[in-house]
């Protein structure tokens, strides 16, 4: 049964840190695994919700008459989908106890907000130099590189969306006519399966 | 089931630097859930605590350990009901699926409290 107290506590002694020091570093471990955890669950739902919005989009842009007109459904379901994301992956972080701040929600941030930056930047370029056609490809090729980044930190199913996008992006950087139907493809059918996924295996 | 045991006379001397007050707090420990004071079974439990299931690759990559460790870490989980494993295929890749088991929520909730406690205590002294 118990040693003699002597003994056991100079074994103790010689390899552990004080109990309170202890407890304070699996109070620490248990948030940080948590937070890593945390983000394996991205809102899942709510990228649904933007698929669904996606959808309608293309199919709303496919009747429009002229690029510009094309060019403005778009950018207004860009907004949508935003404001779609923000408060789900607000509610997923309530969920969990975490601030929407936390650790692993900046390193989501700082991986992805480049690449979506340089699409703002080349869209005004593009839309200067009156080829609207190559957005498509552009949108896509950079949202992948935006996720890939992004979920440097996360679960691999993130990644192989992210994958799925460059693929979309480059066929339709090869096939311009296509490139509604692709953003229909990409940030409809992607967003859907991959939400639907991540939202049944990884906590909604 | 769940192994348990009073950190008196084992983590309790990890108090050593406070010579003065480790003697209380020994007396004055709570029990611990020795499933749940080891680090990688910690993890397991924290990171099921907040997503409904996970999978043994996400576990494995999550907690940066080995197949064999979280292995046999998630097994001894299992054996104490904590958690649950879900088996299966897809096409032939074997997978495993864990859950969080009310049992081992209510055994991580109370592991948080006595830390938290101990941490009071401590700063109180």
């Amino acid at each position: 049964m118990l040693d003699s107290r002597p003994h056991r506590l100079r074994r103790a002694h010689s390899r552990s840190r004080p109990l309170p020091q202890r407890a304070l570093d699996d109070l620490r471990y248990i948030r940080e695994t948590m937070e890593r955890s945390a983000f394996t669950a991205s809102p899942g739902w709510g990228q649904v919700l933007m698929g669904v919005t996606a959808l309608a989009a293309a199919a709303l842009a496919r009747r429009q008459s002229t690029e510009t007109r094309w060019l403005a459904v778009w950018l207004i379901e860009a907004g949508v989908a935003v404001a779609i994301a923000i408060p789900a992956t607000q509610l997923k972080a309530q969920r969990a106890g975490l601030p929407l701040t936390s650790g692993p929600s900046r390193k989501f941030a700082l991986g992805f907000l480049p690449s979506i930056v340089a699409a703002t930047g080349l869209t005004f370029a593009l839309v200067q130099a009156h080829q609207i056609g190559l957005l498509p490809g552009l949108w896509l090729l950079l949202y992948g590189a935006a996720v890939i980044s992004g979920a440097a930190f996360s679960i691999p199913l993130l990644r192989s969306m992210g994958f799925c996008f460059l693929l979309a992006g480059a066929l339709a950087l090869l096939y311009p006519a296509w490139g509604n139907l692709l953003m229909a493809v990409g940030f409809g059918g992607l967003h859907m399966l991959f939400g639907a996924w991540i939202g049944v295996k990884h906590g909604g | 089931m769940a192994a348990r045991l009073k950190l008196h006379g084992t983590n309790c001397a990890k108090s050593g630097p406070r010579r003065s007050s480790g003697a209380r707090h020994a007396d004055e420990l709570p029990d611990l859930d020795r499933l749940i004071h080891e680090r990688i079974r910690l993890g397991i439990v924290s990171a099921l605590a907040i997503n409904d299931s996970l999978s043994f690759n996400d576990l494995r990559r999550l907690l940066k350990t080995t197949d064999g460790n979280l292995s046999v870490h998630a097994r001894k989980l299992e054996e104490a009901a904590y958690v649950t494993c879900h088996k299966f295929f897809e096409g032939r890749i074997p997978h495993s699926e864990y859950r969080l088991t009310p049992a081992g929520r209510r055994a991580l909730e109370q592991y948080i409290q006595q830390m938290e406690e101990l941490i009071r205590r401590t700063r109180r002294e």
